[in-house]
């Protein structure tokens, strides 16, 4: 046990040497929510419109300026040639056009129904889905109002009234569904890379030969280089839940404690993640590198960017092991539902087993050396 | 008393490279004991099996009786390590390397103070300077005392004034003596063979093999041949005449100067110098001087090399 000290303190004083790594801990987190929960949403701001109006009336120009004027769409161009428009949205210039049909005002005024035409581009699906979730809704709007109705893009099959509703996040506001996995991430670098970069940079010295041939236990070792990278990650997770509280608003509608808990559980597997790649590699370029490609495969299939739901059946499967899913799912399930232990006790087994599994394994491999 | 290190056919492969290729020698207790050969002999190789950092393929060792597979725990906390490259912590102080190293072996620094002090005290000024700020040969005794601190019963040194000067080099083979005679059996290697022959004895090692082991003097007798010194100024050209020469048995480069030895056996030192005096006359080698010499060791290890790959 006094060795465990010892080694406690030399870590610890290590780290506080190390002023760059002492400043990331505190400016990463700040920096990467402000960047990433607002630059990486889905929300589209101003698509670009192109309007085709080959009806040229009020209730034409009427549409054309509802789309605009509700802040999701900047008009690009306006022209009557179709040929055009295909030339604008081919290079970029707009990404949606409206088409409207000659005689527009007299089918709604006749028949109080008319269409019009949307051609997206799809090269990014889930931007053109937003896009176009968009604009139906202001030409929906449009057409209640006028008491009419506008076929949109589909000239067959019946006009569904659909109305959704938002539970837990009401306005959809990406923020609160982004600062969760964020926040995540952030706890993922701290416990995986700097655990993995930490042994391997006493590998790379030669004090890992140099503690070998000393009294020193394997499990002293370990203990010391993990529980100051956990007190460090938990410590980043603080700041960034007070700067999720702070700055960005958002909700923590269940228990701080249960996510701090859930956090202790997840950097089990995330520090035992980082001590199995450490015994691997040799150079701390080679666990920089090794860790990248792991946390980078975990994060994409995690759900933090893409819903697990939408993946195939394989990736499904495969993220059920990802203890980075399982750690988001609990992160999003109790600060925006407020979920409780009991409703987030399925995957905090799993990232208990998982944290067991890795650890055991990390450790029977360290000893193997 | 029974050899603090005892090591039976030793032998590590690294794939199809044998490092150590059957090596056997004893070290006594208090003794001073060298391995001296070039890089990549297999010299760090033995001292991380002694060490117990590596399995050996074959063969038996042990260190303080215990051995060195199956009982290196035993073996950890009684002995003192210092590896070839600097392995201590840069971005530790001087005094918080040591005081670490102590608590790692449940000492301390004052329990061990009496044993590091000849060493220690030229580093105490510097006690609160970072590691990787200080000179080579600071580092040195650093690691010697970091070594020291838990008062091994026996020392192991690999290649301890590799990348040191002259003078630190010196300094630090007058502390090897101080502690040789408080009675601490210390196993080293070196490249040197100056500082060989400040060693009780000595192993030559060469491609993972012990060519010898005896006290330097006697290895130095083992090279039974007249020996003749070859200077001037074109060494290199008279080095390729000589090796045209049709007595010639071997010639060596030696720093400034040439090592020959003559095929013919019954010719004195003083024959075999005029010879060659007279032969390099004759290829136009007009200012070689020649002078019959006493062999030393690395002439003994340049003939066991040289009988070895014959």
């Amino acid at each position: 046990m006094r060795a465990l000290r010892f080694l406690l303190v030399k870590e610890f004083l290590q780290i506080a040497r190390d002023k760059v790594m002492l400043r990331m801990t505190i400016i990463a987190p700040i920096l990467q929510l402000l960047l990433l929960s607002n630059a990486a949403t889905f929300e589209v701001k101003s698509a670009r419109l192109y309007v085709v109006d080959r009806d040229h009336t009020t209730i034409s120009r009427g549409l054309s300026q509802r789309l605009q004027a509700a802040g999701r769409f900047v008009l690009a161009d306006a022209s009557p040639s179709a040929a055009l428009a295909e030339e604008a949205l081919l290079s970029r210039r707009a990404s949606l056009i409206v088409n409207i049909p000659p005689d527009f005002e007299r089918d709604i005024v006749r028949d109080h129904a008319a269409r019009v035409q949307l051609v997206l581009n799809a090269e990014d699906g889930a931007t053109a889905g937003v896009t176009e979730g968009y604009a139906m809704q202001i030409i929906t709007r449009y057409a209640g109002e006028l008491g009419a109705t506008i076929h949109a893009s589909s000239p067959t099959g019946p006009v569904l009234d659909v109305r959704s509703r938002n539970w837990y996040n009401a306005d959809l506001r990406y923020r609160d569904y982004m600062v969760p996995g964020i926040l995540v991430q952030l706890v993922t670098v701290v416990g995986t890379l700097l655990c993995a970069m930490n042994i391997v940079r006493e590998k790379e010295v030669g004090t890992l030969d140099q503690l070998t041939i000393t009294p020193l236990s394997r499990s002293a070792f370990i203990a010391a280089k993990l529980i100051p990278l956990w007190v460090i990650a938990l410590f980043e997770l603080t700041i960034g839940l007070l700067v999720a509280r702070l700055v960005f608003g958002v909700p923590m509608r269940g228990s701080l404690v249960l996510v701090f808990f859930a956090a202790s559980v997840y950097l089990v597997a995330a520090l035992g993640l980082g001590l199995w790649i450490s015994t691997l590699v040799s150079t701390q370029q080679q666990a920089m590198f090794v860790t990248f490609f792991i946390i980078m495969v975990y994060l994409l299939m995690s759900g933090l960017f893409t819903p697990v739901r939408s993946m195939p059946d394989w990736a499904q499967w495969l993220a059920e092991i990802n203890p980075v899913k399982h750690f988001i799912g609990i992160m999003r399930a109790v600060m925006l539902k407020g979920a409780t232990i009991v409703e987030v006790m399925k995957p905090l087994l799993a990232l208990a087993a998982f944290g067991t599994v890795v650890l055991s394994l990390a450790v029977r491999q360290h000893g193997r050396q | 008393m029974t050899n603090v290190i005892e090591v039976h056919e030793l032998t590590k492969r690294f794939g199809s490279v044998t490092a150590l290729d059957g090596v056997s020698f004893d070290v006594a207790p208090g003794e001073v004991f060298g391995l001296v050969g070039p890089d990549g002999a297999g010299k760090t190789t033995l001292f991380r099996i002694l060490t117990s950092l590596l399995l050996p393929d074959g063969g038996q060792a042990t260190v303080l009786g215990c051995n060195v597979v199956k009982d290196h725990w035993a073996i950890r906390a009684r002995v003192g390590y210092m590896p070839g490259s600097f392995s201590l912590y840069p971005d530790l102080s001087v005094a918080e390397n040591l005081e670490f190293f102590a608590a790692v072996f449940g000492t301390t620094v004052k329990e061990g103070y009496e044993l590091i002090a000849p060493v220690y005290r030229q580093l105490e000024p510097f006690r609160d300077r970072r590691a990787d700020a200080l000179s080579g040969g600071m580092k040195q005794k650093l690691a010697l005392s970091c070594a020291l601190v838990h008062r091994p019963e026996l020392l192991f040194l690999d290649e301890p004034t590799t990348g040191v000067d002259a003078v630190s080099r010196r300094e630090f083979w007058d502390h090897l003596a101080v502690l040789k005679s408080s009675g601490l059996p210390i196993l080293v290697s070196t490249p040197y063979m100056d500082e060989a022959l400040r060693c009780d004895r000595i192993a030559l090692i060469h491609d993972g093999r012990l060519l010898g082991v005896d006290t330097p003097a006697a290895i130095g007798k083992r090279f039974t041949r007249p020996l003749v010194r070859i200077a001037g100024s074109d060494r290199y050209g008279m080095l390729c005449a000589l090796r045209e020469h049709e007595h010639t048995a071997s010639v060596n480069l030696f720093g400034d100067s040439l090592h020959y030895t003559d095929s013919r056996p019954d010719l004195s030192g003083d024959e075999i110098a005029r010879d060659v005096t007279s032969f390099l006359d004759g290829r136009g080698f007009s200012d070689a001087r020649v002078e019959p010499i006493e062999p030393g060791i690395e002439d003994s290890f340049m003939s066991l090399m040289a009988s070895e790959a014959a």
